[in-house]
């Protein structure tokens, strides 16, 4: 056998559209390709000539599953390019509704796209046949999450209720209540979360990689923060752009990244807990000990516990903010208008999300910059991928081709984000 | 709000062409007060239909489809009794579709006592499009059979 090709047309149980593409020859891997074939949708350009107020909406669109972080990115750089900070009641505000889009997104992956890889299901209905009790816990939580987005944001999808500044309307305190009770169940389901990720048989893999991720004094990062790297990198969000390259390659519709003298790079839960374990709130720090993560996880399989871990946090967090809410004077701070270039990163369930915008005098945006998650992590996806079929190639097809699937739902990508990917091909001529 | 004895549920997005079938449809029965029907419409996540349906008796679920018959083609399925034919409603590729929602519910014995669904057949799901005419001439006609089904339930 000189060479054969694997390929999956039509990637199950990713956020969008995608093929995945390895091509072998002479018994090596001669090609890689992760194929994002969403459509690209040009974000950036109808967002030129549009009003300043109108980004957090627009660029809400762009997902579906995380729209909580495209308002969170804008907003952030709209009061960098105007001057404006957001504190306070408001700003604790931000972080709850981030919580839920922690919780709801988070939740969907881990128990209904991920774990049926880890149990040997081919999706989650044959799972929830079998585990009937396990499926509606994670069914519980992302109700959870569901009803923080319902509540602050108006709507569970594509929330309506952000704006440059603060909130539109911003509850009251009884109003607010209701989530505590909620939140309290959810607790519980997340600690079995934790518990029950880390009881899955579990793929030994310890990938070299350049984790990035924000990073804070004192929290684990949502909002704010430095951008960091594994590789020692500690930056401003203003200069993103001066470290990390995009360029278009031509089988997919994504653009990749890659990041000043370390090349491709991973943003996302493993990245935010390896540079930020620290920040860990004690309950989600002692139930990720005692799942049996170490200080670094480098183990893509792994990054369902992660997650079950950042669940924790999210709903500690929540938790928190709930009690301990004062209505803020007004839903919003005031907000100048005045050119100038704004600069935000925020942490999206998937990872780092960069927007940059330049507006003029009137409030104009001249020009829009967005990187997402997923294009970010396509290259690191797709060395990933030749390192296994390399070392895997006697396998046989059927094997070979459910393993690389389940090696790119390591990484949740959220294709339909990332053209703002996925079909598996496996060419062996 | 749960309690409601009856429910009537419109899936689909309305900004991509037939798709709006569920919307269009219940839209109208919303003009008819019956007193413990509930009437809603859902874009997005199919999870979010157990949580809608929690508690109801007797639910209808209205959406578009795409079976390969004419379009403004109205079937009934009952949904309690077996599964949705294969491939005839909306797969979406970010979370759960109508069958796979309905299936979910069925493996957590989560299905409401009553489940019925109806589907309008299809022509085309551009963004922006409205209803094709086929479609549009089949909402009147499923709204009026929903009525009926709903009234002999409550």
């Amino acid at each position: 056998m000189s060479g054969r090709t694997i390929k999956v047309d039509l990637l199950a149980r990713v956020e969008g559209e995608g093929q995945l593409y390895v091509r072998v020859k002479d018994g090596a891997v001669a090609d890689v390709r992760l194929k994002i074939v969403e459509p690209p949708r040009f974000f950036e350009a109808l967002l030129r000539g549009r009003d300043f107020r109108e980004a957090p909406d627009i660029t809400a669109r762009i997902c579906g599953i995380c729209p909580v972080a495209y308002q969170m990115s804008a907003v952030h750089a709209m009061e960098d390019a105007l001057g404006v900070t957001v504190g306070g009641s408001l700003r604790a505000l931000r972080r709850l509704l981030y919580c839920g889009e922690w919780i709801e997104s988070h939740a969907l992956h881990v128990y209904l796209l991920h774990a049926p890889d880890f149990l040997g299901y081919p999706d989650a209905l044959r799972m929830a046949k079998d585990h009937p009790a396990i499926v509606q816990r994670g069914l519980r939580l992302k109700k959870a999450g569901n009803a923080i987005m319902r509540l602050l944001g108006g709507r569970e999808i594509h929330p309506i209720n952000v704006k440059v500044g603060g909130f539109f309307r911003t509850p009251s305190r009884a109003e607010l209540a209701p989530l505590a009770d909620q939140l309290e169940q959810a607790l519980d389901d997340a600690r079995e979360t934790v518990r029950w990720t880390a009881s899955l048989p579990m793929p030994a893999l310890d990938l070299p990689c350049t984790f990035v991720a924000l990073r804070h004094p004192d929290e684990y990062p949502f909002n704010e923060g430095h951008i960091v790297s594994s590789g020692g990198l500690d930056i401003a969000a203003r200069e993103f752009d001066r470290h990390v390259h995009e360029e278009h390659v031509p089988y997919t519709h994504a653009l990749h990244s890659t990041l000043d003298g370390a090349g491709p790079y991973l943003v996302g839960p493993l990245a935010r807990y390896n540079l930020n374990g620290d920040r860990l709130a004690p309950a989600a720090r002692q139930a990720a000990a005692g799942a049996g993560l170490g200080a670094v996880c480098r183990n893509p399989f792994q990054s369902i516990v992660v997650r079950a871990v950042e669940i924790l946090q999210a709903c500690g967090e929540a938790r928190q903010i709930v009690a301990s809410y004062e209505p803020p004077d007004r839903p919003a701070v005031d907000v100048p208008v005045r050119p100038g270039l704004g600069y935000a990163a925020t942490e999206a369930p998937r990872g780092l999300l960069y927007h940059r915008y330049e507006i003029d005098g009137s409030g104009a945006i001249l020009d829009a910059k967005i990187v997402p998650p997923t294009s970010q992590n396509q290259k690191s996806i797709e060395d990933d991928l030749r390192r296994f079929v390399t070392a895997h190639l006697d396998l046989p097809e059927q094997e070979l081709q459910w393993r690389c699937e389940q090696i790119v739902r390591n990484y949740d990508p959220c294709l339909s984000c990332s053209t703002h990917v996925l079909r598996l091909e496996v060419d062996r001529p | 709000m749960t309690g409601a004895a009856a429910m009537v549920i419109g899936v689909g997005n309305p900004l991509r062409g037939d798709d709006g079938v569920g919307a269009a449809v219940v839209r109208r029965l919303r003009t008819r007060v019956w007193p413990g029907v509930a009437v809603r419409e859902l874009d997005g996540d199919g999870t979010a239909l157990m949580e809608q349906w929690s508690g109801a008796a007797a639910v209808v679920v209205v959406d578009a489809m795409v079976s390969g018959a004419a379009p403004g083609t109205i079937a009934r399925f009952d949904a309690v009794r077996e599964p949705l034919p294969a491939g005839a409603f909306h797969l979406s590729t970010h979370a759960l579709g109508l069958s796979d929602a309905i299936e979910l519910a069925r493996a957590m014995e989560a299905l409401p006592p009553s489940l019925i669904v109806y589907g309008v057949e299809g022509e085309g799901f551009d963004a922006g499009a409205p209803l094709s005419a086929a479609v549009a001439a089949a909402v009147p006609v499923v709204a009026e059979r929903i009525a009926r089904e709903i009234a002999a339930a409550v």
